[in-house]
């Protein structure tokens, strides 16, 4: 049986009320990929034009500089790999 | 002091709904229901009720508007009837899927086309999986004071679900009656404030309504469920409550005639005031019937139907809506789920009567008995009074 709920059904609020604001950041939407962005770390000028168009910025900047999507959300959509200057990012198959 | 006065039926509801004290009506006039939206107008008008009576375009916007009162705390009336019904289909599911308690009338009528106006049960039928609380009445008095046990079966804590008081149209509608009504007082003892477990508050921030995403959506389809299955033991404890309060003898399922024969009427709504007589008439005769009689259609009472029935080998069910496509009527499709599989499952018999407006006489449940007991009805359902030239 998967796993996909979030918790059991007497913890729910009522009416599946939600009374933290904002608790959509703990729904990983990533789950909805079919293909994985992948970066040519090579031809990536940091340009940052593939996170200014990320419809989820979850694309932002790593700590070795590079720019990199944050898989959780990532819907492989594949803008990114689209508005890439370089072609530095190519959409693949992603294994689940 | 307590009254007993004559009044049309869709008046006592008014009053009834006045002695409620909601704090939101809002409606949309539809026949055979008009009567109790516009006596309620008036009140709220006349300054007699302290409500807000919101006069809204369309049945989906009563319902919608009923929603959003609700989510703010307050206690919600509304009423409706046959396509008004129909039109609030969506927003029902929202109501009983986000917990909020509301208090509808649905004057029955059949659902057109033919275009027809008259009484039958084939609009709440079309709704049977809306995850309500649905109480049938059969005269005045239970409709006037079934108003009022509604808001309390749906406002309590372990329930918080809308509740829909179904009442055949015209037939008793438009029936004037003897009703007994009781002081304000009595009924504020017996109806308590309405206390929101959950409300639209700026200083406590709450989200009514969410997408109900795949990680989601089931484990809330289930909540509601487990509520609507556990609103059983309240709307019997109300019952109760009801009964001490007012001199009743209401039930979940309830009896009548020879509880121990062979053949018993199984009715729900006024029809079971014309077995009742056809039933008394049978047994002065010295013929062995009985009736039983559905208070409670949802959730559905098995387990008190089952005992109600015990000692009987058939059962004449008289259903008020045809279910197309399928074996039988939709009270005869429950019961035949409720014995599947029992040992002392009787044989059901199944006849659809009373559709659209037409009248059934307490004779024709005499003859239904007879036809029933003689093998003489089909095997899977009879439209009684159909004219046919097969």
């Amino acid at each position: 049986m998967s796993k996909q709920s979030i918790c059991a059904w007497q913890k729910l609020e009522l009416g599946a009320a939600i009374r933290d604001p904002g608790n959509a950041s703990a729904l990983k939407t990533g789950d909805w990929r079919t293909l994985v962005p992948v970066l040519d770390e090579e031809k990536c000028i940091k340009c940052t034009l593939c996170a200014i168009y990320c419809p989820e910025f979850c694309i932002s900047e790593r700590e070795d500089g590079l720019f990199r999507p944050d898989l959780n959300y990532c819907k492989g959509c594949g803008i990114c790999a689209n508005e890439c200057p370089k072609s530095a990012i190519s959409m693949v198959m992603e294994d689940k | 002091m307590t009254k007993r006065i004559g009044t049309e039926v869709s008046l006592a509801v008014a009053d009834a709904v006045k002695m409620a004290k909601p704090d939101v009506i809002s409606a949309y006039p539809i026949t055979p229901q008009t009567h109790i939206v516009e006596e309620l107008s008036e009140f709220v008008a006349n300054g007699e009720l302290d409500a807000e009576y919101i006069p809204v375009e369309s049945e989906h916007s009563a319902m919608s508007a009923a929603v959003g009162a609700a989510a703010a705390g307050a206690r919600v009336y509304t009423a409706t009837s046959s396509q008004g019904l129909a039109l609030m289909h969506e927003i029902l599911f929202i109501a009983s899927s986000m917990r909020l308690p509301m208090v509808m009338t649905v004057a029955n009528r059949s659902i057109s086309g033919p275009i027809s106006i008259w009484n039958d049960h084939s609009d709440i039928m079309a709704q049977r999986d809306i995850g309500w609380v649905q109480l049938f009445v059969e005269d005045g008095q239970e409709a006037l004071e079934l108003t009022w046990a509604a808001f309390k079966i749906g406002e309590d804590k372990r329930v918080l679900l809308p509740v829909a008081v179904n009442m055949d149209g015209f037939i008793l509608s438009h029936m004037i009656e003897p009703v007994v009504i009781p002081e304000q007082s009595v009924v504020d003892g017996f109806l308590p404030e309405f206390e929101p477990q959950l409300k639209l508050d700026p200083a406590d921030p709450v989200t009514f309504g969410p997408v109900g995403v795949p990680e989601v959506y089931l484990e809330a389809k289930k909540q509601c469920e487990v509520a609507l299955n556990g609103s059983k033991a309240v709307v019997k404890e109300v019952l109760d409550d009801l009964n001490k309060t007012f001199g009743r003898n209401y039930d979940l399922i309830e009896t009548n005639g020879n509880t121990g024969a062979e053949t018993r009427i199984v009715t729900m709504g006024s029809l079971g005031e014309s077995v009742m007589t056809a039933v008394d008439r049978m047994n002065g005769d010295g013929r062995e019937v009985g009736q039983i009689r559905i208070r409670l259609w949802r959730p559905f009472p098995a387990e008190e139907f089952i005992e109600a029935a015990k000692g009987a080998k058939r059962l004449v069910v008289i259903d008020r809506a045809i279910s197309p496509g399928t074996g039988c009527g939709p009270v005869a499709q429950e019961l035949k789920s409720v014995f599947y599989g029992r040992p002392d499952a009787p044989e059901i018999v199944n006849v659809i009567a009373g559709i659209g407006g037409r009248d059934v006489p307490v004779s024709d449940f005499v003859k239904m008995v007879e036809m029933a007991e003689k093998g003489e009805l089909a095997e899977t359902y009879t439209l009684w009074g159909l004219n046919s030239d097969a």
